[in-house]
């Protein structure tokens, strides 16, 4: 082993504190600063001639020049294995429901906490057999995970190609037991664990390619399925303004998704919102598993009052064990909430740092992060020829909700979908608050891409027309605007805004939605002919109040089908009177 | 024991920079000048050089003048012995009750681990129906008033923090007007809550560094309170002022402004506060209700801004009563389902009807005729303003329910609210 490098702390300033050193030190290794009985750590972010500077990842009250500090020589890492669902990590991996027991109300710092249990044992069913060839990725067994399979992979860290010289027998094993062993070329032996550690901020690569995201991720939401859709494996971003409902939008996403995992890095928000997916979730059922939510759920919380360095580290925590389930064939969404808290955790380090600030005081490189993080978001066909996706959504909160400013616009350059919310719309109560007027999608979604092009066209319309109104009054618009007006009205207050609180309303899958949005599109293209302006209003109206009946109502079920009965009917009015209009 | 040092070799702004040896980063020295002591903190260390934020401002020390330091962070006493008393900013008696030094706490302690708190749950009655019934506020909640100037938030703090079911009141009071602490000081007396209160003031005459601790002070002191199941209401006003502070500090130490010339790390700095607010799973419970004034009523202000991604919601006030549109307390849904079964009917159909009203009175400016739906509206906005917006008003909630049907009914028929029928048959006046 070789021996400790140490150093000893030369400044301190807020969370950086800069290091002198003897032999040598690594960029981005993670040290420890040894202040007393407490191990606060660090990582190194910059070095020059034989000082370095570490960021902090906890409070750095009560330090003093001349302390001493440890160099580890590895970097930042996370430890990926089975046991990671259902638990609670903060930023650095430390799980908090232990913490708790350990600590009581408050995060002592400089207390790390194992993020795994040594202690646990797993069911272990070996797949690969002796003599074997594999690489790193390769299934050598699994165990059952809550309701999935857990494969054992080969660690991603293993260069070449490797012959299994052992297995252990199926049975129980813990994480600190080897379930295998390997030989390389040369012969020289390795052993395998069914836990590995793998540094965050390094993509884990185990795959043959990285495809094209095709198919759609449905998310349950009308708008964003139908008119601005996100593709497994994709990315896509969501701006808003406080209020606006991005963190409802977000919670509403992780119930709902039709993923297999979802990964929610609650990253420099408040501690309030984790609160009620932690306590709510182990009671929600996923209708999809039949299982509690929480069981397809990790959370990696390092909210807005914890510190700032691990909150940067925290989104690469989140998106390192998404893709470590990945590696296992699994659909994995990731959920970021919100980028811009990351944003400014990496302009306080910089500002720190003495760096020449870009614009708004944000690093010059932080174009080049954000675009690296979404990057590893992807659909990739594994070695063994299945594939797996990790898809990134992820929170903006642009300042005075302007989205012109550097974290929104760095974010749109490398998204496949952005979806805009307005506090014109949340103000007006129009949930979810995202303006179908500024959204777009690079994917493609499951409806008849023409029916889009139609719902787009008379939301256009709809929007011009009553821009015009606010000038003219109602009395000078002639009623052919005026009904495209009350379509767009409707088709917005129908398909577009959903209700969080109504149970069937909630939510709704692919097969209803395309049904609802080509029965939609048929009123949207429809001719009506009323008397005049009121007439038509009245009938809008009706029309809202039966469509908003239909969906509460549940999928195919007799009510669903009495009420389409009943609008059907209502849909021939207008043109039964106009003809009996024109028959006089 | 403490270690004295006489070096001072920089003094810029409210910061001197000091040579010194064995310091612990953040800790609190005493400089002793010709006018008397101040408390000052470390905010930097580079080798021997130490930097330290004076919170009575560096005017009038000299560079011989002695720096004391204590060799501990910034600690204030704190339990029973504080109720009823009012401090500085830095925790020194402005009363003339005796100084304490008893239960000693370090201020600014460490986060909370999110799974030791509890969906907050109980809701907070204020009497005020703007409140009560349209954005209930919960125990736990943090909230801030945003107003421009010379809007009666004090009063509105006041009037809560007097009717408010808590068992402590505690006033962080920044850049406070001295009128203003005197009002807050003489209301709590005639409701006879001064007993239970506990004030931390700093008022606009203090130096401005001053009132940097008294956030932190505030809530270590509720914290403390907190953790021995008491239910506590922090007032924080003005928390624009609090920020100026910050500012001013950042750029003495030429850090590179984000905005407007605030640090970047103003969102922590805002949040390492207000995260404060909580409800334990096993305790008490810290509410924060803080004033923040929008310069030039613009709320895209770095501090409005930064406040309303953190808090848990926001109350606008505007022209002497809380906006209907605008404001918003976040947690709302999670009380005002179990209080009445009337409770969300009332909120949601009578904010409907006032923003039609609210359009209706546009397009009467605009000179368009009035329908005689358009009559209704204007009636109905009128007695809204009146009888429910007005500050003056002072109702339990349920009267306030009872005030809104009664309201409705003067002004419309029942089909007109669009509210359900069973609903209806239930309240209506005239149908109950």
């Amino acid at each position: 082993m070789e021996p400790k490098r140490i150093g000893h702390i030369t400044k301190i300033n807020g969370n950086m504190v800069t290091v002198e050193f003897e032999d040598f030190v690594v960029q981005n290794e993670v040290a420890y600063i040894l202040h007393g009985k407490e191990r606060l750590k660090s990582e190194i972010i910059r070095v020059r001639g034989k000082s370095a500077e570490m960021q902090v990842y906890e409070s750095t009250g009560g330090l003093k020049v001349g302390e001493d500090v440890e160099l580890t020589g590895e970097l930042l890492s996370v430890e990926l294995g089975p046991g990671l669902l259902g638990q609670i990590f903060d930023g650095l991996q430390n799980p908090l429901p232990n913490l708790a027991e350990q600590c009581g109300f408050f995060l002592k710092r400089g207390i790390y906490l194992e993020a795994l249990p040594d202690d646990a044992k797993w069911d272990f069913t070996a797949i690969a057999k002796k003599g074997d060839i594999v690489r790193s990725g390769s299934k050598l067994g699994f165990v059952t995970e809550k309701i999935f399979k857990h494969f054992i992979m080969v660690p991603f860290g293993l260069k070449g190609s490797f012959e299994v010289a052992h297995m252990a027998e199926n049975g129980e094993y813990t994480l600190k037991q080897p379930i295998a062993g390997l030989k390389d070329g040369a012969g020289k032996p390795h052993q395998v664990f069914m836990q590995q550690i793998w540094p965050v901020k390094v993509p884990i690569q185990a795959y043959s390619e990285k495809l094209k995201p095709q198919e759609s991720l449905v998310t349950k939401m009308r708008i964003i399925d139908s008119l601005f859709p996100v593709a497994r494996g994709g990315t896509y971003c969501i701006p808003g303004p406080f209020g606006a409902g991005k963190t409802v939008l977000q919670q509403l996403t992780s119930r709902h998704a039709e993923v297999d995992i979802v990964i929610i890095a609650a990253c420099g928000e408040r501690a309030g919102e984790v609160v009620e997916t932690l306590k709510t979730f182990p009671d929600i059922t996923d209708p999809r598993t039949g299982r509690p939510l929480i069981d397809r759920t990790v959370i990696i919380c390092n909210t807005s009052s914890m510190p700032v360095a691990a909150r940067e580290s925290s989104v690469y925590t989140a998106v390192t064990i998404a893709e470590y389930y990945r590696q296992m064939g699994l659909n994995v969404l990731l959920l970021a909430d919100s980028t811009s808290r990351w944003a400014q955790a990496m302009r306080e380090m910089s500002g720190r740092l003495e760096e020449i600030p870009g614009e708004e005081a944000f690093p010059a490189y932080l174009e080049s992060r954000i675009a690296s993080f979404y990057e590893r978001a992807g659909l990739v066909r594994l070695h063994d020829g299945t594939t797996g996706s990790v898809t990134i959504g992820g929170t903006v909160s642009p300042a005075g909700g302007n989205f012109e400013e550097p974290v929104t616009q760095s974010t749109l350059k490398v998204v496949g979908a952005f979806h805009g919310l307005s506090r014109e719309r949340s103000d007006a109560r129009r949930y979810p608050a995202i303006d179908p007027l500024i959204s777009w999608s690079k994917y493609e979604s499951f409806v008849d891409p023409s029916h889009v092009q139609g719902g787009h066209s008379i939301l256009r319309k709809s929007h011009n027309v009553s821009q015009m109104m606010k000038v003219i009054g109602e009395e000078g618009t002639s009623l052919e605007d005026y009904i495209d007006y009350l379509k767009g009205e409707f088709f917005d207050f129908v398909y577009l805004q959903q209700n969080a609180f109504d149970e069937v309303d909630e939510s709704t899958d692919a097969e209803r939605q395309s049904y609802i949005f080509n029965f939609i599109h048929n009123i949207l293209e429809a001719k009506f002919d009323f008397e005049d302006k009121e007439k038509a209003l009245h009938f809008f109206q009706r029309l809202r109040q039966q469509f908003r009946g239909w969906n509460s109502a549940a999928w195919k079920t007799d009510e669903f089908d009495k009420i389409e009965k009943e609008i059907s009917s209502l849909l021939e009015e207008p043109q039964r009177s106009a003809k009996e209009t024109k028959g006089a | 024991m403490h270690k004295v040092y006489t070096d001072i070799i920089q003094i810029s702004g409210d910061v001197i920079t000091v040579e010194a040896e064995g310091i612990g980063y953040m800790d609190i020295a005493e400089v002793t000048t010709w006018q008397g002591a101040s408390l000052a903190q470390v905010i930097r260390i580079n080798g021997k050089r130490v930097s330290l934020q004076v919170f009575a401002g560096s005017r009038g020390i000299s560079t011989g003048d002695k720096v004391r330091f204590l060799g501990h962070p910034m600690r204030i006493p704190s339990g029973d012995s504080l109720l009823g008393r009012i401090f500085n900013g830095s925790g020194t008696p402005l009363d003339k009750g005796p100084a304490l030094s008893d239960n000693v706490i370090d201020i600014g302690g460490p986060p909370v681990n999110p799974t030791k708190r509890i969906i907050p749950n109980k809701m907070v009655r204020t009497g005020i129906p703007m409140i009560d019934v349209f954005n209930s506020l919960v125990e736990s909640q943090k909230l801030p008033i945003f107003s421009i100037a010379g809007e009666p938030y004090n009063e509105l703090l006041a009037r809560i923090a007097t009717q408010a079911e808590v068992d402590i009141i505690i006033l962080g009071g920044m850049g406070l007007k001295h009128d203003d602490y005197l009002f807050f000081r003489d209301n709590l007396e005639e409701h006879g809550a001064l007993s239970r209160s506990i004030f931390f003031i700093h008022t606009a005459a203090n130096p401005t560094v001053e009132c940097l601790l008294v956030p932190d002070i505030s809530l270590a002191v509720a914290e403390e309170f907190a953790l021995r199941g008491r239910r506590v209401l922090v007032l924080l006003t003005d928390m624009t002022n609090f920020c100026d502070a910050l500012k001013e500090i950042a750029i003495t130490m030429e850090q590179v402004p984000s905005n407007r010339g605030y640090p970047g790390d103003l969102y922590s700095q805002l949040a390492a506060r207000y995260e404060k607010a909580v409800d334990f799973d096993t305790a008490g419970s810290i509410t924060v209700l803080a004033a923040t004034t929008m310069p030039g009523d613009d709320v895209t202000h770095p501090v409005p801004d930064n406040t309303g991604y953190i808090t848990e919601g926001q109350f606008y006030l505007k022209n002497g009563v809380i906006e209907p549109f605008g404001s918003l307390s976040r947690l709302k849904q999670q009380v005002n389902g179990k209080t009445r079964d009337d409770h969300r009917t009332i909120m949601d159909t009578m904010i409907q009807l006032f923003a039609n009203y609210r359009e209706t009175v546009e397009k009467q400016a605009m000179g368009f005729q009035m329908s005689p739906w358009d009559k209704k509206l204007l009636k109905y906005g009128r007695l809204f303003e009146q009888s429910m917006m007005s500050l003056k008003v002072n109702i339990p909630l349920e009267k306030a329910l009872d005030l809104g049907w009664e309201i409705m009914a003067e002004c419309f028929t029942h089909e007109e609210t669009g509210i359900k029928t069973a609903m209806i048959k239930k309240h209506w006046p005239g149908k109950r």
